[in-house]
């Protein structure tokens, strides 16, 4: 099968190349993704991608896979490709590369770094811990599964376009992770820094983010009690 | 409180230029101006249409006497405020959309105040221009 890779070094090319790669998928398997851009790495050893887990939870192997974007080790090559179509790998859009399907997400970290995505609470600790009701635990699921691989800001047009000013999907669902925690006391201020025109009222509801998460979280949901939240504390 | 204050800075055409060059006014007051706005001119697309259908055989003295109302001009002019603001903040919006750095490189920021002037004196004028016809016959 055909392999078609983004191929670019900013340091040395003018402009990037889509290289076709030929390589022998073996029958009755269906390989991921990750799997195909190995054998591909055995006929070009100079191809550059990021890999760690190999099973979705480390979030390194993000790319843009036949135009939607997505977790190459845990995205089956019978899902993005029919038998005998070509199998094209373009790095996440919207992010510098740095070679090839290797991207720089400085500005993706940057931005999930503004919605302090950490436990605020000035309270003097208890003994033990902090204790939450079940109810207010269950508060957080769906919200704190997302592992960092930027699939849905990438993928996302307002971050395209203003990504040092639209936090994104992925920083809003944080930031959502927070103001619904009980055990975090600061969501006054958390509120008040996401109040401007850009940091989340820059999401248009197209829900990009939703269809492309490899966790199946959803954002734009995250986002609207966001919304929500900020009229609440606005009336 | 706050909320209201935003609402009295946002009548005026200083606070309007204000706007334009500030990237840290209230997004939620523009977001709720927008929705608020979108609802007064579905409401008068409506009116409109209504009568219309009200009066079949709609000639120029059956148009007129519904705009000598004061109920019609005054909701004219509501609807007009409406559609300026909505007009306004969706053209800021697109601008801050597309005329950005990553797009126009350094230069953005002065072609996108350019813009955004002529935006406003388009938008400024309708505005006076409709109070006049609304209000001045």
């Amino acid at each position: 099968m055909l392999v078609s890779i983004y191929r670019y070094n900013p340091e040395t090319d003018d402009k990037p190349v889509m290289q076709d790669i030929d390589i022998e998928v073996p029958s009755g398997k269906d390989l991921m993704v990750l799997d195909v851009l190995a054998l591909a790495k055995e006929k070009d050893p100079t191809v550059a991608y990021r890999r760690s887990c190999r099973e979705g939870v480390c979030g390194s192997d993000g790319m843009n896979i036949n135009g939607s974007n997505g977790l190459a080790c845990i995205t089956p090559l019978s899902d993005v490709v029919m038998p005998g179509q070509k199998l094209i790998l373009r790095p996440l859009p919207g992010l510098p590369v740095i070679r090839d399907l290797v991207v720089d997400m400085s500005i993706f970290y940057k931005q999930f770094e503004k919605v302090k995505p950490y436990l605020l609470n000035d309270d003097p600790p208890p003994g033990i811990e902090r204790l939450q009701t079940p109810e207010d635990r269950a508060k957080l699921d769906g919200l704190y599964e997302c592992i960092l691989c930027a699939c849905c800001n990438t993928s996302c047009p307002s971050f395209w376009w203003n990504p040092d000013k639209f936090i994104g999907p992925a920083g809003l669902l944080q930031a959502y992770r927070f103001l619904a925690d009980s055990r975090d006391t600061a969501s006054t201020e958390r509120l008040e820094a996401l109040k401007d025109p850009f940091s989340v009222f820059r999401c248009r509801g197209i829900m990009n983010c939703v269809a492309v998460c490899p966790k199946g979280l959803n954002p734009t949901r995250a986002i609207g009690h966001i919304r929500s939240m900020l009229i609440s504390q606005g009336a | 409180m706050d909320y209201v204050c935003a609402c009295y800075r946002s009548c005026g055409g200083a606070a309007m230029v204000n706007r334009a060059i500030n990237f840290r006014h209230s997004g939620l007051f523009d977001w709720i101006i927008q929705r608020f706005s979108a609802v007064v001119l579905a409401a008068y697309t409506i009116f409109i249409l209504g009568n219309f259908l009200l009066h079949a055989d709609m000639d120029f003295h059956a148009w007129k006497s519904i705009f000598d109302s004061i109920f019609t001009r005054v909701f004219s002019i509501i609807t007009l405020i409406a559609l300026c603001a909505h007009a306004w903040i969706g053209m800021w919006t697109v601008t801050t959309d597309y005329i950005t750095s990553v797009q126009f490189g350094e230069n953005a920021t002065v072609l996108r105040f350019v813009f955004q002037f002529f935006v406003f004196l388009i938008v400024t004028g309708y505005l006076i221009w409709g109070v006049q016809i609304f209000w001045g016959s």
